[in-house]
């Protein structure tokens, strides 16, 4: 599992983390939530070693580390992908870094195309492509890192409704078939609730958990389940009346 | 919709013709301003003298860019992995470029001599300075997002550097060179004018003190016609290398 105690993190007078401790277990979906500025970005910066933590210890499968690079997968809403390289080829980039077999390597693209929907396209630049299909094929590179945990930041949040919803169920992908641990920042009630296992509301200024919501439900599940739709709306009532949140 | 390239060609022409009537109606002796019709023919007629001169130039420039391209290459990669050295070096790339090069191309010349090594030199020291600040420039551009993630990656400097700044880096790349092979033949022909056996720098100053004005105009031409030649080249070999954009 991955283990966050007491991290602390300040920007001059401005305290945006305050001894805030979170575990995201293994191969678990793990949604956060809560106000625009209210320190998620920056938990993700420290996380990944962007930023330097002021204090706090971050583990990974028990083993304590000072930040997580090189032990986590990253997606976020920008797709990142080099415009240069065909969308295969940004795929393999993991791989090529990692000076991993190239043929061992292609062939786990190629079939992680065919899986994802973009069979066909491998060849394409990313300029040639929709956004949609730009993020699937970040979800290949995420895929290709290797690595069991996953952060995810707003990934899918520059997309339209319908290409959001479809690669909502590949998300899930990630945590039933290739068996990651993920950790997701999102802005939106509904994809958390269709996605997470565990939800945690945040408050801002600096950053603490307001509410952790078990969602025990199986997946894939319903945007239109009368169950969801309430606990988005009481997730929502909550999120307008506590000011602290928003 | 007119091409723009029909616009220039127009405007030429227009300018040319009207060079050429008010010379022939002012009757301007060739040896003060010839009619551009004059030009063109000891351009085209004279093209046995001139061709040698202007190969002599061309590999002057030739040799030049890749003179230039041989130290700015490594040394704005240096710069960029170590940001000491750039700050070391920075106010010396500066100054270099506050250097007229007409005040160079004598000290040059002593040094290396008539002949052709001179005048690399100087159009080397032209062109070093807009390639070399223009990568520095497109390694740093790269966005922190793309470090950032190829951090993550575990990649280290010379794998950043292939993979992502090196390509990133591209497009501002060909500006610089651009800029350089544009300007390069000011170098060989400044360096000419001080001292040379060959090349068309020394034919116009041969012809200017003939007074055969027509002729340094024909070089000027065909100066300019390299120049442009070459400004091609790196646009149709940029065309080729950043095929993305």
């Amino acid at each position: 599992m991955l283990s966050i105690s007491n991290l602390s993190k300040r920007f001059e007078d401005l305290v945006v983390l305050d001894d805030f401790s979170l575990q995201v277990p293994r191969n678990g979906f793990t949604v956060l939530i809560g106000p625009s500025g209210c320190g998620k970005s920056t938990l993700f910066d420290v996380l990944t070693g962007v930023e330097e933590k002021d204090k706090g210890d971050i583990s990974w499968l028990g083993k304590q580390m000072p930040d997580l690079s090189r032990k986590a997968a990253y997606m976020q809403q920008n797709d990142l992908l080099l415009p240069w390289l065909s969308l295969v080829e940004n795929s393999l980039l993991p791989a090529k870094i990692a000076g991993t077999d190239r043929r061992e390597a292609k062939k786990q693209a190629d079939a992680l195309f065919e899986r994802l929907g973009l069979q066909g396209f491998e060849d394409y630049l990313p300029a040639k492509v929709s956004g949609g299909m730009r993020q699937r094929c970040a979800l290949v590179r995420t895929i290709m890192f290797e690595q069991e945990l996953v952060l995810l930041d707003e990934p899918l949040s520059a997309l339209d409704a319908i290409t959001r919803r479809s690669l909502q169920s590949l998300l899930l992908l990630l945590q039933s078939e290739f068996k990651k641990s993920l950790l997701m920042i999102t802005h939106d009630v509904e994809e958390a609730l269709l996605v997470a296992d565990e939800l945690i509301v945040l408050t801002s200024s600096p950053m603490g958990i307001h509410e952790k919501i078990r969602i025990p439900d199986r997946k894939p599940r319903s945007a239109s389940d009368p169950k969801l739709i309430k606990l988005k709306e009481e997730i929502l009532e909550r999120l307008q009346e506590d000011p602290e949140i928003d | 919709m007119i091409r723009p390239g029909y616009i220039s060609l127009f405007v030429v022409i227009i300018l040319l013709a009207a060079w050429d009537i008010l010379c022939r109606v002012f009757h301007i002796p060739d040896f003060i301003l010839p009619a551009p019709s004059e030009i063109f023919k000891v351009a085209l007629f004279q093209a046995p003298l001139l061709l040698p001169h202007a190969l002599v130039t061309g590999l002057e420039i030739i040799l030049g860019i890749a003179i230039s391209l041989a130290i700015a290459l490594p040394l704005s990669t240096l710069m960029f992995a170590h940001s000491s050295i750039e700050k070391a070096l920075s106010p010396f790339l500066v100054a270099s470029q506050a250097v007229p090069v007409f005040a160079l191309a004598p000290l040059l010349v002593v040094w290396l001599g008539y002949g052709i090594a001179s005048k690399v030199i100087m159009a080397a020291v032209i062109i070093f300075f807009p390639i070399t600040v223009n990568l520095l420039e497109g390694f740093k551009d790269c966005g922190s997002e793309y470090r950032f993630l190829f951090k993550l990656m575990g990649a280290n400097f010379w794998k950043r550097l292939r993979l992502l700044h090196w390509p990133w880096a591209l497009p501002y790349f060909f500006a610089g060179l651009r800029v350089g092979v544009s300007v390069a033949t000011i170098g060989a022909v400044i360096g000419e004018w001080v001292g040379a056996q060959k090349g068309l720098g020394y034919l116009m100053i041969q012809a200017n003190a003939r007074l055969k004005v027509d002729l340094v105009f024909a070089a000027i031409l065909w100066l300019s016609l390299m120049g442009l030649g070459m400004w091609r080249m790196v646009g149709f070999l940029e065309k080729r290398v950043i095929h993305w954009k």
